[in-house]
């Protein structure tokens, strides 16, 4: 079903276009091969990745990493995951761009470490420094308003609320939020973090979002090949009745089979 | 002179540069470094002199989400 996406309805960040609305992450696999069998399937627009001192956590990184990634040409987005400072997050990113030759960057500046939630002042303050540097700055943001609007005047050309925190599974905890963001916001706008099942994807897409970046939803399902593709489906899904465009609820039963002409029908 | 590579201690020899650091700690490509929080290019290396107690990063790809 995704294979099939039209080009002319391409995702579209800092002027580069993605043929899928799927971003997706890396970490957690069971295997390496799960891993790179779920990216086969779902073949996203992006997959993340991180930095970590070498030789911390062999499991999960290494040269085997780097080939596993090299291999699945597809683009990377990486992220400064954990960063707790501007400087952290500005250095990480500088870091980067280096070792993955790409201007992209998933821009977390962490405030609190139980719910991962961002430290909102000072993701600003990391954007604007990191959009003049020439990054192309996507920032992991909570869904308020404001801030999604101060990100955008420094140069954020599109903008990643999160859903929830980081790997709850939890599904849109502020439907209103989120979809106030996409009535006031006119920049490509990826529900980022949160997502636990396909149908919550969807629905973030047929309230207008542009994609989703997921993760954990995937990497710890029991079958995360099959669930990496009924994400993509539902992504795909809920793009498709977006730009077909919604009925609007009534309060009212309206008959959708004619009534002209029912046998046996006589007025009460 | 001191300085911590990836948090620990290592022993360097005065004028020793980012390059002698990597050497120490055998590090394989890809990475990349920053010192006392600030990322050091690569083309920078072999001449970014460290000082005692400097902090060096050597950072590779990891998973991640």
């Amino acid at each position: 079903m995704h294979n099939t996406s039209s080009t002319d309805d391409a995702l579209v960040l800092y002027g580069q276009r993605f043929s899928s609305r799927l971003l997706l992450g890396t970490a957690r696999y069971p295997s390496p091969a799960a891993l790179k069998a779920a990216v086969e399937r779902a073949r996203p627009a992006m997959v993340t990745a991180s930095l970590r001192r070498q030789g911390s956590n062999p499991a999960e990184s290494g040269q085997g990493f780097w080939e596993l990634l090299s291999s699945l040409n597809v683009p990377v987005l990486p992220n400064t995951a954990n960063c707790h400072s501007v400087q952290e997050a500005i250095t990480t990113a500088h870091m980067a761009r280096e070792v993955f030759n790409t201007p992209w960057i998933k821009l977390e500046v962490i405030g609190d470490d139980y719910t991962l939630q961002p430290d909102t002042l000072n993701l600003v303050a990391a954007a604007e420094t990191l959009v003049r540097e020439g990054f192309y700055v996507l920032p992991y943001t909570t869904y308020d308003l404001v801030l999604c609007k101060r990100l955008v005047d420094v140069g954020c050309q599109a903008v990643m609320p999160w859903a929830a925190p980081i790997g709850t599974g939890r599904g849109p905890m502020n439907p209103y939020a989120l979809q106030v963001l996409r009535e006031r916001l006119d920049v490509p706008l990826l529900v980022d973090a949160g997502l636990g099942l396909p149908s919550h994807a969807c629905q973030v897409m047929e309230w207008g979002y542009d994609g989703v970046l997921l993760n954990t939803a995937v990497a710890l399902a029991q079958d995360p090949v099959a669930m990496a593709g009924a994400f993509a489906d539902a992504v795909q899904a809920g793009r498709a009745a977006r730009l077909a465009g919604a009925i609007e609820p009534q309060q009212a039963a309206q008959p959708s089979t004619p009534l002209m002409g029912t046998p046996f029908w006589h007025q009460a | 002179m001191q300085v911590l590579i990836n948090a620990q201690p290592v022993e360097l020899p005065e004028g020793a540069t980012v390059a002698d650091a990597l050497a120490a700690l055998q590090a394989r490509p890809p990475y990349a470094v920053a010192v006392n929080t600030q990322f050091v290019p690569a083309t920078e290396h072999p001449r970014h002199p460290l000082h005692a107690g400097d902090r060096v990063e050597v950072i590779s790809p990891v998973t991640g989400g």
